[in-house]
């Protein structure tokens, strides 16, 4: 193990409050297999589902036929009657309005889109009934390029639009002032389609309780209470009436983060048909129904002074948003916010970008761990690299020319970003320190014996967390994160329980919403259970999204348990027989000038023994719910340095990563163990944007990689075991100085693996501007350079 | 992706295989290992109405050396040969490519006849035992035949296996001491499979090579002037002489028309008879 953290002495085993590495509490069931998911959720007289999905990305349809024996267990849009489409609109001005149908009526749009259903005792005998109707489809030129959607002529997914732009989206200050500056870049960069790919599908089972009137919908989801907003529209029934059940997630991303279509299907086909119905996603499903997301075109100029000062910026950007809109994010975020986010960290006096939300006939483009900023770093962090070779300077000092320093914090970049506090520049020098940029300059002078090519590479991101109201209502998605609320209620016997609206999918929150309670009452985090996953049983949340739960449900959970500390105060004093200004919550017990009360004891009165309180006593009692919000909701801006260092093999193509290093600002760490845990995941999904994931689609709008033979994600071997420095500058606007870190271990990888390999690369005169860069593609572009250098005869 | 329905039959000897294989109706499939055809009947695109799971048959698991040739029932694993299970004539060779087939779950079940039998041309055994001169055993109703490696694969997935045949043994010849293996493949990741293959076997002293590019999306291409890559003659310092234009001429003969393939497969040739040198 590298990290000296791991080596040095644990905390005190008392200490589980915020900043102690304790292990996660849900491990105990999970690593032994005892999680309870979807798929190991068994009802009575349950059913399973499988879909008749469309073959075809683009055509009309002429007929379903439906062989006589099935008629009672297979259902078309025919059947849906008085179910409304999935409807998800922003307020942006010029968005175009599109329908997603719950089963395909008309046209179908994109390959795997669900046209019809089918139920029968087994997965298999449903899918045997599936195969067995037939579909009259009429085939149209497909949507199939992003770029080529918008010429003119070009086929079109929504025919009452008139185009293929869901939005175009635009922002520019200063740019002319730019235009003189020494140095000028100019490059083509793309993301990849990818797919999420949680350990966990999605998986759907419905039911109906008669005796509550009431729907349950158990799905593996991120935001329980959005997927019943968006049941209800859907369905038209009173929320009251539904119930979201959402048990051990295998991981979301994003892909949980949104209603399903399958879920509005499955509501409705168990109160239709009176038994408990299951689907339970499969891989090709997965690869090629639903999950998609990334896929990002750039045309960037960066201008900048020959001592590598920035001066602006000039960039068109497509995103490839698929067929419709999803619910609640829409079609129009990951693009909308390129035109915000791309400055990034970066000072600069000028800034012009033009970007599109196109519509092509594949599946919605869908918000995945780190949402537009994986795509926006690739990009703006490979043309930093170029500015530096321009200039003839290291990438690292260009970087350090242009990054604020922590005397300028607060920061508010270009585009009006608020980046809250830390030391950008500081965590670049700890990571070209650590990977030892000068022992690699050298290492590159003296050559490899294997004839394998060094190159080391950099980035650094900044990741907007927990962003809230003021940022959201500007979007005018149909969802806007308000107060977030927690309820904190103290058992007869002195446990503690926590219920919050936001759902854990991977992130330790029964451990890191305890020690947030344990920071305040001192209870011990093994007596501290959280409930959370069910509407009845939480508050409202938009849930667990944008890396907003532990700021926001975190702050939350802290609000209430303050509330419940004032009111123990309230009770102890009485019991102590002292005034309430003189006691303290001192380690799970109310201390008074001579004598002290526990918790525990507080509870036992309160709940069995209410004859020992005296009359006068604050009827309020032991549970409290209260609600929170930082001061300033426009975001925690966490961010760190990626430096790696690569070898590349040029005849094969293949890359090494021999050496990673994360230096990282997530402000006060609740669980420095579970963001160590956040940033290994993140690095693994970078990687896979960087070198392995894709998802290639043919001109008729067929996705080509449909199993996990083809698609290609990092596994054990391929992900080395990072350096992590963790810095913690604390966030001035929420409880304790934390902010939102799940995503950002995802965001930089791919940059700094880019630049690295560009490096390496870069003696060949080759350049690779495109994720994935596969062995291929850079035996490709090697060849290519040499084509060039030496032009046949 | 669930299999469509299918009768079930797992035989306890060889006679019995063989009358499945005639009295069923409709499609027959063979299973082994079953590590291709789970995920292929899963996804539906093999729909057999009878599967017969050959893994019951003792006769297919042994293994023996006869002479100087080594033979392996068609039920041995890749893990057997890993571990070392089963007997050894080429020098650790084959225990080496066993080892670094796809991974270890694979090779706890995939067997040696499966894999020959689905004929992937990416398959490590494809390439490998047609470079070490192998030949196989064949078993229908009326017979066995006997057909070398070289002849075996006829294209992607295709092979020289007729319906109502099965593949019962390997039989690998003894590599001599002084012949050099080389096997190298290139994969995106550990595991994954090849999308090239060089498998050489050389001997210096007989003046001899084979030499095998494989995971062409295709049989094998086995060269048979061997010595025109090595500029007119195999001799101690073959490795040295490795002339590349004439493997991308090969390839090119073959109809690899995309220039980085042959790129890619020409260096990792090289890299195969580097390791054999």
């Amino acid at each position: 193990m590298r990290n000296e953290r791991d080596i040095a002495p644990a905390s005190p085993a008392s200490r589980q409050g915020v900043g102690a590495r304790v292990p996660r509490k849900e491990d105990d069931r999970l690593m032994r297999g005892r999680g309870q998911f979807v798929g190991d959720i068994r009802l009575a007289g349950l059913q399973d589902v499988a879909f008749v999905r469309s073959p075809l990305a683009h055509a009309r349809i002429k007929g379903i036929h439906i062989p006589e024996r099935y008629l009672d267990v297979v259902f078309t849009a025919e059947h849906l009657v008085g179910i409304k489409p999935i409807r998800a609109v922003t307020s942006l001005v010029g968005f175009k309005v599109s329908d997603q149908p719950i089963l395909a009526t008309g046209k179908v749009r994109q390959v795997g889109e669900l046209i019809a259903m089918c139920v029968a005792p087994t997965r298999a005998e449903a899918e045997d009934i599936a195969a067995s109707v037939t579909l009259d489809l009429e085939e149209l030129p497909a949507v199939y390029d992003m770029r080529k959607a918008l010429e003119p002529g070009a086929p079109l997914v929504h025919e009452h639009w008139g185009d293929n732009v869901f939005l175009e989206s635009f922002f520019e200050t200063n740019i002319d002032s730019a235009f003189d500056a020494p140095i000028k870049v100019t490059r083509e960069i793309s993301t990849a389609r990818q797919c999420m790919s949680p350990l966990e599908g999605r998986g759907v089972v419905a039911t109906y309780d008669h005796r509550l009137d009431q729907l349950t919908l158990y799905s593996g989801s991120q935001m329980p209470h959005i997927v019943r907003n968006g049941l209800s529209d859907c369905l038209e029934m009173d929320q009251g009436q539904i119930r979201i059940v959402s048990p051990d997630v295998g991981g979301g991303f994003g892909h949980k983060g949104i209603l399903l279509p399958e879920e509005v299907c499955l509501s409705w086909l168990t109160m239709k048909r009176g038994f408990p119905v299951r689907w339970i996603e499969d891989r090709r499903e997965h690869l090629t129904a639903a999950a998609n997301c990334r896929e990002h075109f750039y045309k960037i100029t960066v201008y900048a002074d020959r001592d590598g000062t920035l001066r602006g910026i000039d960039c068109e950007a497509l995103v490839d948003s698929g067929a419709y809109s999803s619910y609640p994010f829409s079609a129009c975020l990951e693009a909308a916010q390129v035109v915000s986010i791309l400055p990034g960290p970066y000072k600069m006096p000028a800034y012009r970008c033009r970007t599109f939300s196109v519509a092509t006939n594949k599946c919605p483009i869908l918000p995945y761990r780190g949402v537009a900023r994986t795509g926006v770093c690739f990009a703006l962090e490979l043309m930093l690299d170029l500015v530096a070779v321009e200039a003839g300077l290291e990438p690292g000092t260009v970087r350090l020319r242009n990054l604020p320093g922590p005397e300028q914090m607060p920061f508010d970049n270009i585009t009006k970003k608020h980046f809250d506090s830390g030391d950008y520049p500081e965590a670049m020098r700890r990571a070209l320190k650590q990977i030892d940029i000068d022992a690699i300059r050298a290492r590159q002078r003296k050559g490899e014996d294997d004839g394998r090519l060094i190159g080391v590479g950099m980035s650094i991101y900044c990741e907007q967390a927990a962003h809230g109201t003021s940022v959201y209502s500007g979007w005018g998605i149909p969802m806007v994160p308000g107060h977030e609320q927690a309820t904190a209620r103290m058992t007869p016997d002195g446990g503690l329980e926590l219920r919050v609206g936001v759902h854990s999918h991977g992130q330790g929150m029964e451990t890191t919403m305890a020690q947030v309670a344990n920071e305040l009452l001192g209870i011990d985090i093994t007596k501290i259970r959280l409930v959370h996953g069910d509407t009845t049983m939480t508050p409202y949340s938009t849930g667990t999204w944008g890396s907003r739960a532990m700021v926001m449900a975190g702050g939350a959970v802290a609000t209430a348990c303050h509330e419940l500390a004032e009111r123990a105060k309230k009770i102890g004093a009485k019991l102590l027989q002292v005034d309430e200004a003189d006691v303290v919550l001192v380690d799970g017990e109310i201390r008074g000038p001579n004598g002290s009360v526990t918790l525990k004891e507080i509870a036992h009165t309160w709940y069995r023994r209410p004859q020992d309180l005296p009359g006068d006593v604050d009827p309020a009692g032991l549970e409290a719910t209260s609600g929170y919000k930082p001061k300033r909701d426009t975001g925690t801006f966490s961010y760190a340095a990626h430096a790696v260092t690569v070898a590349i093999d040029p005849d094969l193509g293949d890359v090494e990563i021999l050496d990673y290093v994360i230096v990282e600002d997530g402000g006060t760490l609740v669980n420095p163990m579970i963001v160590d845990g956040q940033i290994y995941g993140g690095l693994a999904q970078g990687i896979g944007t960087a070198l392995y994931e894709e998802m290639p689609f043919d001109r008729a709008g067929q996705p080509l990689n449909t199993t996990l033979a083809d698609y290609l994600l990092p596994g054990p071997n391929e992900v080395p075991e990072p350096w992590l420095d963790h810095m913690e500058t604390p966030s001035p606007y929420t409880k304790f100085g934390v902010k939102g870190i799940g995503e950002g271990g995802a965001i930089a990888p791919p940059a700094a693996i880019g630049n690295a390999i560009n490096d390496a690369l870069r003696g060949l005169g080759a350049e690779m501007l495109h994720s994935p860069i596969t062995p291929k593609r850079i035996v490709e572009a090697i060849l290519a350079a040499r084509k060039a250098e030496r032009p046949a005869a | 992706m669930k299999p469509a329905p299918f009768s079930y039959e797992r035989p306890r000897d060889i006679a019995s295989a063989m009358s499945v294989m005639t009295g069923a109706e409709g499609m027959v499939k063979i299973i082994a290992g079953g590590q291709s055809l789970g995920p292929m009947l899963n996804l539906r695109l093999v729909a057999p109405d009878t599967i017969l799971d050959i893994t019951g048959i003792a006769e297919l698991k042994r293994a023996g050396i006869d002479g100087s040739e080594l033979t392996l029932g068609a039920c041995v694993t890749h893990a057997d040969i890993e571990d070392g299970r089963v007997p050894d004539i080429t020098r650790g060779a084959m225990q080496r490519v066993a080892s670094n087939i796809a991974y270890r779950a694979i090779r706890n079940r995939g067997t040696l006849g499966g894999s020959l039998s689905h004929a992937d041309p990416s398959a490590d055994w494809v390439s490998s035992l047609t470079a070490l001169g192998a030949s196989l055993s064949l078993r229908s109703a009326t017979g066995t035949r006997r057909v070398a490696m070289k002849d075996f694969i006829l294209g992607a997935l295709e092979s020289v296996i007729e319906a109502g045949e099965m593949l019962e043994a390997v039989h690998i010849p003894v590599m001599s001491p002084s012949a050099r293996w080389g096997y190298v493949k290139s994969c995106r990741k550990t595991g994954e499979f090849a999308h090239a293959i060089g498998a050489v076997l050389i001997d210096p002293d007989a003046g001899k090579a084979r030499i095998v590019i494989g995971a062409v999306e295709a049989a094998p291409i086995i060269v048979e002037q061997t010595d025109e890559l090595f500029g007119g003659r195999i001799d101690g310092v073959f490795a040295s002489r490795f002339d590349a234009r004439v493997a991308d001429r090969l390839l090119a003969q073959a109809g690899m028309t995309d220039a980085t393939d042959r790129h890619i497969h020409v260096a990792v040739l090289r890299k195969a008879i580097a390791e054999a040198a």
